[in-house]
């Protein structure tokens, strides 16, 4: 690896496994559970905390030594809400239809528990290089589970993959419909993304024992 | 570094550099992207227009869509034939303009197009004792008329808002609600076909001519909304609070259109 040293690919690649953000550290589940419901959804939220997390941990990392400690979360809290407006704004003025649906969940980023806790851990602590890949890489291991989430209550609730039907018509009983499988409702309410992560994180414990704690 | 960032001096002068940075910030981007937005928000209004005329890129029984938001302007030309704006006070129409009329007006009030008339402010208006200007917008289907008016109410959280489109006995045609910030899967749902889609073919007037309004009910009398001679639409579970304010818009708002209707 040229560009990349062994440490710095790490810190990309640890978080999309063995200390993702939702699985091992289980923060952000409150916007797993949210918006879920559809993969695109789930797309666009990992692609929005991506850029947040990205960016954000870059700017406090540069203003490490001059953030006053007594005001730090506030400090983070501002850096957040700013990113996240202009996001939002951004949104609005060229992906309107988008922004239409995802409005409410724009606002929720500032809640994610994943961002202020990377600035609190990583971004104080380190150089803007690496809380930069520190970021991009808890940003893509939220974006994995948000997606593979997303991929199986869209699948099984709704029949579709990006709002595009790949079982077949519910209604004309064609496809996997014509021998009596019906989609399942269940899939759409918020308690069954936890039930799925549940699934993700028991898959990936008993893969690595070392993941599990007594 | 030397800066000593734990005294109190530096926490606050850190603090009002950080504001005013900020600050700038995102002023800056908001008047940046703010034509953008405007444009959309524009597009958007004729795309809901359209949509509660019928026009819309609807297929099948599944999810709203609109006409396509760079046909929009052109679609938008072609089939809202007329738009005219009724000035009201006290229940009565005291002037009616055409839509040019209204937007080639010096008054700073107006000089709009109607379709980009604010409910909101409007409403505002009629608080301050002042007419309320009521923009209402026309599409001719060989003869049959269909008029579109915009409502405005309040839900659970914040705004809603919507256009009901009626024939000359004020006979609904089409309806498209939208809210800010209700609950999604529940007061959210006002936005569903299912719902929208009910309001077809309800009656706003009895046969002797009183307004009645439609009530979005709970008596679950007609859930699949076949009789539309009851005045009432079936509601939302577990959306009480939406439901009522979209039963409150529709009964103020479209109320005041009453005179225009009665002479036609």
């Amino acid at each position: 690896m040229g560009l990349l040293s062994k440490k710095d690919t790490k810190l990309i690649t640890d978080p999309l496994a063995d200390n993702n953000p939702i699985t091992i550290q289980v923060l952000g589940i409150c916007s797993a559970l949210a918006i879920t419901a559809e993969l695109k959804a789930s797309l666009v939220m990992g692609i929005a905390v991506l850029f947040v997390l990205g960016v954000g941990n870059v700017v406090i990392s540069l203003l490490r030594n001059l953030i006053p400690s007594k005001i730090r979360i506030i400090v983070q809290l501002i850096v957040v809400a700013s990113l996240v407006i202009i996001v939002d704004q951004v949104l609005k003025a060229f992906a309107f239809e988008l922004s239409k649906t995802l409005s409410v969940f724009i606002g929720l980023i500032i809640t994610n528990c994943i961002i202020m806790g990377r600035f609190e851990a990583f971004a104080l602590g380190n150089g803007p290089w690496k809380s930069f890949l520190d970021g991009i890489g808890n940003a893509l291991g939220y974006a994995v589970i948000l997606i593979i989430v997303g991929f199986f209550r869209e699948l099984l609730g709704s029949g579709t993959l990006f709002g595009i039907p790949v079982l077949g018509d519910p209604i004309e009983k064609t496809g996997v419909y014509s021998i009596g499988y019906e989609n399942n409702g269940f899939m759409l309410m918020p308690p069954m993304a936890l039930i799925i992560v549940g699934l993700i994180i028991w898959v990936q414990r008993s893969r690595n024992k070392d993941l599990i704690e007594d | 570094m030397a800066v000593n960032t734990d005294k109190n001096s530096y926490t606050i002068l850190f603090a009002v550099v950080m504001v005013l940075v900020v600050g700038s910030l995102l002023a800056f981007t908001a008047s940046a992207l703010k034509p953008n937005i405007k444009e959309n928000e524009r597009i958007e209004k004729q795309q809901n227009i359209l949509y509660a005329m019928g026009i819309n890129g609807n297929e099948g029984t599944g999810d709203i869509t609109f006409v396509d938001a760079k046909k929009a302007e052109a679609k938008f030309a072609t089939n809202v034939s007329e738009q005219i704006v009724l000035e009201v006070k006290d229940g009565k129409i005291i002037n009616e303009m055409t839509g040019e009329e209204f937007a080639n007006s010096e008054d700073t009030d107006k000089g709009i197009e109607p379709y980009l008339i604010d409910v909101k402010k409007q409403q505002t208006r009629v608080k301050e004792g002042k007419s309320r200007y009521l923009p209402l917008f026309i599409s001719d289907n060989n003869g049959q008329k269909v008029y579109v008016a915009p409502i405005r109410g309040k839900g659970l959280w914040d705004a809603i808002w919507g256009y009901v489109a009626i024939d000359k006995k004020m006979v609904v045609q089409g309806a498209f609600f939208d809210h800010k910030g209700e609950t999604p899967g529940l007061g959210a749902n006002i936005k569903q076909r299912y719902f929208m889609d009910d309001f077809t073919g309800e009656r706003l007037l009895s046969d002797e001519g009183v307004f009645r309004g439609i009530t979005v009910a709970k008596g679950n009398n007609d859930p699949k909304n076949e009789d539309k001679d009851d005045y009432e639409v079936d509601a939302l579970a577990g959306a009480t609070i939406t439901g009522d304010g979209v039963s409150a818009m529709i009964k103020k708002d479209l109320k005041l259109y009453l005179p225009y209707f009665k002479n036609l």
